[in-house]
């Protein structure tokens, strides 16, 4: 049901079923190694390209959501899920080992964020009975097409991030057992917002305005304060775009804690492994959710969260080209029934 | 950020700006002038010293030992590239690992390992000079311009 300008409640409540993450070596290093139920010790991950070893992350990340649920791929009714590569190519390959019904999500890093709140939507009224959405991305692959070749010794400014090499899935059903599941509440969609930052070497801060606009139009739209949640997080913003948005939420009159404001990419790793602001990536939001998050939600350790994942809409031509960066944000709120 | 891109924006934009540049993280620009000079010195010096070794061991004077010492050098960063090390040390070094010959063929390297997945003609052919073929172009540009100077000035007797 609309409600508000531009969010979603879900009166039937879709249950997040089950999920599963998939990592690299670089995230086996990190704070969250634990929560991912597969971890790779090699980039390649046993293909010959990276974006095959791309699309094996996010085949791997569904089949451990599925393991998880004991579910069937043929159980699906659709997959709804996105990356960063060129035309998305690795989801929509592991949409053909899949053999699920698909849609292919493009909305940058704010991908799995876009996926959950339309397959939330299409579960609530009984589009479907089971669906799995997901995000991934790779670091050598999004490195390849986006900046430099991976070997190539450029120094990174300070405000970079690193691209997180993950996937997560999430089965979402209409169980009307909802007893003790996680389901998910409402959703706010995102406008595009463009504040004029050109520097694709500083996402976060260009990400920034977009994710105080959606947080605002959330506890507008659904005459909440942020004290109904235990947690707000954010996809991918890192060091520099978490603080402007804390700063942005605040100047707007948001009564939000710094204890319950976080990120997704300072979540990921350890504070001595060189990612200069944070992690990014379709794959950071999705992997850090559909891993650490609901498995801590699982453990009661959170009973409400809000989950907002940011995307920056460029691509390697429109930044040459001195386009500046427009971005966007979609938040949905997950709670334990 | 020139005058002209202000202009170009909405004060709503540029308040933004404002606010966003108070959270930003500096380049340290003295402390990356001062590991620049140092590693670029560092690779120079190894330069010179292979220099010195083509002379005294082998048969090249200073003007003909650069050519082996170039090569040598190239293929050196080639093995750093290969091994996955040169690209941590250009993030610690910057420009002290980019500028000199070694950073021209890690540029070169680095994209004809990246695309070796798309084959060997349109694949490591096609983008091996993605990087290095600016250089090339403007390197070449650049002597044309300065050889044409010294031969206008020789021919009107400045020189």
């Amino acid at each position: 049901m609309l409600i508000g300008k531009q969010s979603w409640q879900f009166a039937n409540k879709p249950v997040i079923e089950s999920w599963g993450s998939s990592g690299g070596p670089f995230e086996a290093e990190g704070k969250l190694a634990a929560d991912f139920d597969v971890l790779h010790d090699d980039l390649w991950m046993g293909e010959e390209s990276y974006e095959k070893a791309h699309r094996v992350l996010l085949e791997e990340a569904i089949k451990s959501a599925l393991q998880k649920g004991n579910f069937n791929k043929e159980d699906m009714q659709f997959m709804l899920a996105g990356d960063l590569i060129n035309q998305i190519t690795p989801t929509s390959f592991a949409a053909r080992t899949m053999e699920i019904p698909y849609f292919g999500l493009f909305g940058a890093c704010s991908t799995s964020m876009e996926g959950l709140a339309l397959a939330s939507f299409i579960v609530n009224y009984q589009g479907a009975k089971k669906t799995v959405t997901g995000a991934s991305s790779h670091n050598s692959a999004a490195e390849k097409q986006f900046r430099y070749p991976t070997e190539y010794g450029g120094q990174k400014p300070p405000t970079a991030q690193w691209t997180v090499t993950g996937a997560g899935a999430a089965v979402l059903t209409d169980n009307p057992d909802k007893q003790g599941k996680i389901v998910t509440t409402s959703a706010t969609i995102g406008k595009v917002v463009d504040m004029g930052i050109s520097d694709p070497f500083n996402m976060g801060g260009a990400m920034a305005p977009a994710a105080a606009d959606t947080i605002s139009a959330h506890f507008k739209d659904l005459n909440r304060e942020p004290s109904y949640y235990d947690l707000v997080v954010t996809g991918d913003l890192g060091r520099i775009g978490q603080a402007t948005t804390y700063e942005l939420l605040q100047q707007s009159g948001l009564e939000i804690t710094k204890e319950q404001f976080k990120d997704c990419g300072l979540l990921i790793y350890n504070d001595d492994q060189p990612v200069q602001s944070g992690g990014s990536g379709a794959g950071c939001s999705a992997s850090v959710l559909y891993g650490h998050l609901l498995n801590q939600m699982k453990n009661g350790v959170y009973k409400r969260i809000l989950v907002v994942a940011t995307g920056a809409l460029l691509s390697p031509l429109s930044f040459q080209q001195n386009e500046t960066i427009p971005c966007i944000a979609h938040a949905v709120s997950i709670e334990m029934n | 950020m020139g005058d002209k891109k202000k202009q170009k924006m909405t004060p709503e934009q540029q308040q933004y700006q404002e606010l966003e540049q108070k959270h930003e993280l500096k380049r340290p620009v003295v402390k990356n002038c001062i590991k620049a000079f140092l590693v670029g010195g560092l690779i120079c010096t190894i330069g010179q010293a292979i220099t010195y070794f083509y002379i005294y061991f082998f048969n090249f004077t200073e003007q003909t030992a650069g050519n082996p010492t170039v090569a040598t050098m190239i293929f050196l960063s080639m093995l750093l590239t290969g091994f996955g090390v040169y690209d941590h040390i250009g993030q610690f070094a910057g420009a002290g690992s980019a500028v000199p010959v070694t950073g021209f063929g890690n540029s070169v390297i680095s994209a004809a390992i990246e695309h070796r997945t798309e084959g060997f003609v349109l694949g490591v052919g096609g983008n091996m000079f993605k990087l290095a073929g600016s250089v090339i172009l403007f390197g070449v540009f650049a002597a044309f311009v300065v050889a044409l100077v010294k031969t206008l000035l020789t021919m009107m007797g400045v020189l």
